[in-house]
């Protein structure tokens, strides 16, 4: 009895061995599987993985679950990580599509030409700032001063007597690098509280007098007073200045696959641009359009009118 | 102590099993011995009898190869992590005297990038001991208390407790910290609440269940006869714990202090959420600051495989691997004093 027992045990193992070399093995497989014949006549089947910047992240997974509901045999996973991770993943070829808060070009040590770029949204943000600072609006050079640590109290600028509180993005963050290239004009800010999440962010400025931190439009809402949402240079941080290119603090949210985009991929990438997804979802979840902008930005930063 | 167990679990087993499989195979050799011709094969197929004849050493074999796989497991991260952590001195040329004493933690900098750990190194040290500082009174309390004075009750309730707080996800710990102790600290210290004691404070909660139970596991271990032998002179309570129990619990004590520091110091999400992860060095425990694992947790999905940033991180990870050796090293002499 006990040996029979035993005897099971050791199959039991055996077994486990096999599934986890047999998961191992697919999961690197995974991205030649997805290359399935897609004629838009027939039936879409297959697996996507994608994966990175986790503030795309939200969008990608709603237009993914709009995508399988159309296609019930499509499989598409859709993964956080950071847009590190999804720029080296995607060339590694383990995602089929990299999403990324920032240009390829920008991304040290990747190989940007073996990459295409899919602009998928574009995201505006600016400074949130506690309501206690008692300001609404800053000039850039202001703004610099602020974040560089060369003004410490908000009475130098304009607003009522409370210490500052920097609250910053940790480094190679996609947000962190556009808000330090376009509101900060390259400026390294001074050291202050770093945090991950826009949610934690929003928190810690809301509740710390004197706080000033920075985020994505669409966490700014219409009747949500815990925060300022900061003006630069007296105009307000908008999508239609955005549009116009008079506000200048935004990033396209990218989607990059590895060469031209084939079969499955191609498929969702077009899905993700069409109309159903960029006038309903992209605006749904607090970005813009990037057909609507009337300007554009290359990878050096760049603006020019398109 | 408790990480002592497993192994002499193992071999304990290995020894029991091992003397089971003898007298197995005696009786199947002897059952074998009887002459029945054609019914030897119907009540001992084939295989059953194979099976029997090789049980001593498959047993052996998957005894063995489960120990060789931790041991693998173990050389292969260590290998893994020095040569991803080395890779930053190694091929980015990062100078590994300015990495572990620098101060100035710039990796994005278009100018100049720096990459000074110390203050990480710093911080995680400094949250370490304070919170060791912090949990070791009340930890001891409690393990005192638990095996000493309240004997059956004491049991019956304290050993849920701490289970239940062992078992608290880390991610828990954190949430409480910045729904509590980080307003606590704005309104008392000023400032924007995060900081260093507010980490130390988390974490020490976190380490005081771990190092209560093992604590009380080695005061447990204490003969009996030395409690006698206090009693006996006429020693009271109180004086038979303070004089008696405590210094021959002694290294164990020590060892369960340690074991807690090292939770302590890999901790990463409940700091992270309360520290403020500032990178420089802070000039008082109510200043925000930075650990070793908070940045790696914070900076690595940014990072792209291979960038110099990615690199440094590694080089943080080994930091850690090493000092977490050297609190193991610690513990293994701890231990070995006990014994001798």
């Amino acid at each position: 009895m006990k040996k029979k027992s035993l005897l099971t045990l050791g199959m039991l193992l055996a077994l486990s061995f096999i599934l986890v070399l047999g998961a191992c093995g697919s999961s690197t497989a995974g991205s030649s599987s997805s290359s399935s014949s897609a004629s838009s006549s027939k039936a879409l089947s297959g697996k996507l993985t994608i994966g990175g910047s986790t503030a795309l992240q939200p969008l990608a997974a709603q237009a993914a679950k709009e995508f399988m509901d159309k296609n019930p045999g499509v499989q598409i996973d859709v993964q956080g990580g950071g847009s590190g991770t999804g720029l080296s993943e995607v060339s590694a070829g383990n995602f089929n599509i990299g999403m990324s808060d920032i240009f390829a070009e920008n991304g040290k040590n990747i190989d940007a030409k073996a990459l295409t770029d899919n602009k998928v949204a574009v995201v505006g943000m600016t400074a949130a700032v506690n309501p206690k600072a008692g300001v609404k609006n800053l000039s850039k050079a202001d703004l610099i001063k602020v974040f560089t640590g060369k003004v410490r109290n908000w009475k130098q600028v304009g607003g009522k007597n409370v210490k500052i509180t920097l609250v910053n993005r940790p480094d190679g963050s996609g947000t962190r690098a556009t808000f330090d290239q376009f509101a900060l004009d390259k400026q390294t800010p001074a050291e202050g509280i770093t945090q991950d999440s826009t949610n934690t962010v929003k928190k810690i400025v809301a509740q710390t007098p004197g706080a000033i931190g920075y985020m994505a439009l669409s966490y700014f809402t219409a009747n949500d007073h815990s925060v300022v949402k900061l003006s630069i240079d007296g105009v307000d941080a908008t999508y239609e200045n955005v549009a116009s290119g008079k506000f200048p603090v935004w990033a396209y949210e990218h989607m990059y696959t590895k060469g031209a985009p084939t079969g499955l991929t191609k498929a969702f990438i077009d899905f993700v641009m069409s109309d159903a997804v960029q006038s309903k979802d992209v605006p749904a979840q607090g970005y813009f359009s990037e057909s609507k902008m009337t300007v554009q930005r290359d990878a050096s930063g760049k603006t020019t009118n398109k | 102590m408790s990480h002592l167990i497993p192994l002499t679990a193992v071999y304990r087993l290995s020894d029991k099993w091992g003397v089971m499989m003898n007298t197995r195979k005696a009786m199947a050799d002897s059952a074998a011995n009887v002459p029945a011709g054609p019914s030897l094969l119907r009540e001992k197929g084939i295989i059953k009898r194979f099976t029997d004849r090789y049980s001593e050493s498959r047993g052996k074999a998957i005894i063995y190869s489960s120990a060789f796989l931790m041991i693998i497991a173990v050389v292969a991260i260590t290998l893994f992590l020095t040569l991803q952590g080395l890779r930053s001195f190694v091929i980015d040329h990062l100078n590994i005297w300015n990495f572990l004493t620098g101060t100035e933690w710039y990796p994005d900098r278009a100018s100049n990038p720096q990459f000074g750990a110390f203050p990480f190194i710093f911080g995680s040290v400094a949250v370490t001991l304070l919170a060791a500082l912090l949990a070791t009174p009340i930890a001891i309390g409690t393990a005192i208390f638990m095996a000493e004075l309240a004997n059956k009750w004491g049991q019956r309730i304290m050993q849920p407790v701490i289970e239940i707080l062992v078992g608290i996800p880390s991610v828990v710990y954190g949430l409480i910290g910045l729904s509590v102790f980080v307003p606590l600290m704005r309104a008392h210290f000023g400032g924007s609440g995060f900081n260093l004691l507010a980490g130390a404070l988390v974490v020490g909660i976190m380490i005081l269940p771990t190092v209560a139970s093992i604590a009380a596991d080695s005061i447990r271990a204490v003969p009996d006869k030395l409690r006698e032998a206090s009693y006996a002179i006429g020693g009271t309570k109180w004086q038979t714990i303070w004089k008696v129990v405590i210094p021959a619990a002694g290294s164990s004590l020590m060892t369960a202090i340690v074991l807690g520091m090292s939770r302590a110091f890999g901790e990463a999400l409940a700091v992270q959420m309360v520290i403020g992860n500032a990178r420089n060095l802070p000039h008082s425990i109510f200043d925000p600051s930075a650990t070793l694992t908070t940045i790696i947790t914070l900076s690595m999905g940014n990072t792209t495989t291979g960038s110099v940033l990615n690199d440094a991180l590694w080089s943080l990870g080994l930091i850690l691997l090493a000092i977490s050796y050297i609190f193991i090293l610690i513990i293994r002499y701890l231990s070995r004093k006990r014994v001798v």
